[in-house]
């Protein structure tokens, strides 16, 4: 992906369009997707909105302790008609402990996905493999998603998605901690229940054949847009199964083969 | 409830349907008061047929084990059919197409018995101590019949809808790891094309075969030691075609690999 097209936007036309994000992030209100008023915002623009967005929850005293990848299967890759995966940052103020009761209150239409987390032990930039990623992270463990698009049905296009911060709303980390040489992530086994029943199934070579691969490519697009991974950063590797739509009063629990398992209770 | 004359005949069908490569019409639609009994009963003249001919029984395929398949068919418990020495083949094994009619692949955890299992009363404790090991497998489905718009009594009939199997090398003691929570990971030349785990099978594939021992016990038949038990499939069914290179493995386990050259008949 190349990012150097000419800056058809202003910057104060950015500025606008990530208030208009936060806003609806803030007090949980639909929008419609930026495409329908900026038919011609690119993928450049998407992230220069994200930024933004970034820039302004930093000073309201969030801060970044990691990013997320999104559209990492190969099934949704091919329906957006992407290549890499959309990115997005994730700061403490997104970040909910296990086992615990999550607020939907103050989100639209969340949705659970299951993930494999890794935190990073030394700085990743430029274009990077999954080897690079591996040797890099110091150690892997279970995540639970809860993404919600700000968007008016989950009706959005790839460079609204990315102005939304790749609908990130709340993250759980959970589970066992493990190196990641100790497990052969493509087979670690994931079984998503919904209020008891088993409703998603699938394994780590869901996203992009290893999750590794995935994160390769988050840092690519990281630079891309001019950053890099520091050290002790937090980063979901994409959902393994597809997202479960929830509701206050439902229980989710994900089970990972060999690193433990992280039970959300949603609440109003 | 059918006659053992028409049982016999519809039998006798699909076992001509086999050894020609012909399809013959689904079961329920030439006998729609037909039911799952009458169905295995059909399935026992088609096996009968293919052990007169000198073929041998070494297991039982489980199968209808998935939620997405029971919903499809409307039948919310499993059924079984009967594995040969003829439909064996094994790990890295070239299969010809051109012996099969309308084949789909699945990738699924195969038990082997080191000690008898006789329902009813088969719990889950039973199955594992009575496991000698489980290996990646792969089972090729087929129909017999005009195509795969099938109804409980076509496939119970058909043997389960079983065609052939690949067996992996790949060993592991099912007490050394969580058969439920085990990812598998299907690739066809290459490219991942699906992911499950054991889970999706009745919740793990030892409750498929402890449900296929105690649901044989009723009728008398036990499981016997050196049994291959195919316990069902852990993701949808994959097409296949000329050329394709599949591997299937599962976490804890291994790889088993398997080509497909040729045409199919159908």
């Amino acid at each position: 992906m190349s990012f150097d097209t000419p800056k058809t936007l202003s910057d104060i036309a950015i500025e606008r369009l990530a208030e208009r994000v936060e806003t609806a992030q803030r007090y949980a209100t639909p929008i419609h997707k930026l495409t329908e008023d900026y038919p011609d915002l690119t993928v450049a623009e998407g992230y220069r909105v994200q930024t933004a967005l970034r820039r302004s929850l930093e000073g309201r005293g969030q801060q970044v302790i990691g990013w997320k990848a999104g559209l990492t299967s190969k099934p949704k890759m091919a329906q957006m008609g992407v290549s890499t995966p959309a990115i997005g940052f994730l700061t403490d103020a997104m970040e909910r402990p296990a086992n615990s009761a999550i607020s939907v209150s103050d989100l639209i239409h969340p949705r659970v996905e299951a993930e494999i987390a890794f935190v990073t032990k030394v700085e990743l930039s430029g274009k990077v493999s999954a080897a690079d990623v591996m040797a890099a992270t110091d150690y892997v463990q279970p995540a639970l998603e809860v993404i919600d698009s700000r968007f008016s049905g989950f009706k959005f296009d790839l460079e609204s998605v990315i102005a939304d911060n790749s609908s990130s709303a709340r993250f759980v980390p959970g589970g066992r901690m493990v190196r990641p040489d100790a497990l052969d992530l493509r087979t670690v086994g994931v079984v998503m229940e919904h209020n008891g029943q088993i409703a998603q199934i699938g394994a780590g070579a869901e996203v992009l054949g290893h999750p590794a691969e995935a994160i390769a490519m988050l840092v690519g697009v990281l630079d891309d847009i001019g950053e890099t991974l520091p050290a002790g950063s937090f980063v979901m590797a994409g959902a393994i199964t597809a997202a479960i739509p929830v509701k206050a009063g439902d229980t989710i629990t994900a089970r990972f083969y060999e690193m433990g398992s992280i039970t959300v209770t949603l609440t109003d | 409830m059918l006659d053992q004359s028409r049982t016999d005949a519809l039998g006798d069908a699909l076992y001509d349907a086999l050894t020609s490569g012909k399809p013959t019409p689904k079961i329920s639609a030439l006998e729609p008061d037909s039911d799952i009994e009458d169905a295995y009963r059909i399935q026992l003249r088609m096996l009968q047929r293919r052990l007169d001919a000198g073929d041998t029984v070494i297991g039982k395929k489980i199968g209808l084990t998935s939620r997405a398949i029971q919903d499809a068919l409307g039948v919310y418990q499993p059924d079984f059919g009967q594995v040969t020495q003829a439909m064996l083949f094994e790990d890295g094994a070239t299969i010809d197409l051109g012996t099969l009619m309308q084949p789909r692949l699945e990738g699924e955890l195969a038990f082997r018995l080191k000690s008898d299992l006789m329902g009813p009363g088969v719990t889950v404790t039973d199955v594992i101590r009575a496991t000698d090991y489980v290996t990646p497998c792969f089972e090729i489905v087929d129909t017999r019949f005009d195509d795969w718009q099938i109804k409980i009594q076509d496939t119970v009939a058909d043997n389960a809808s079983c065609g052939v199997f690949v067996l992996g090398s790949a060993q592991a003691d099912p007490r050394d790891l969580d058969l439920s929570l085990a990812g598998m990971v299907l690739e066809k030349n290459g490219e991942v094309i699906a992911t499950g785990a054991g889970a999706a099978v009745q919740g793990s594939p030892v409750m498929a075969v402890a449900w296929l021992a105690n649901t044989l016990g009723k009728l008398g038949i036990g499981l016997k030691a050196g049994e291959i038990i195919l316990s069902g499939a852990q993701a949808p069914l994959m097409a296949v075609a000329d050329g394709d290179h599949f591997t299937c493995e599962i976490a804890g386990v291994g790889k088993c690999e398997m080509r497909f050259k040729g045409e199919a008949q159908v």
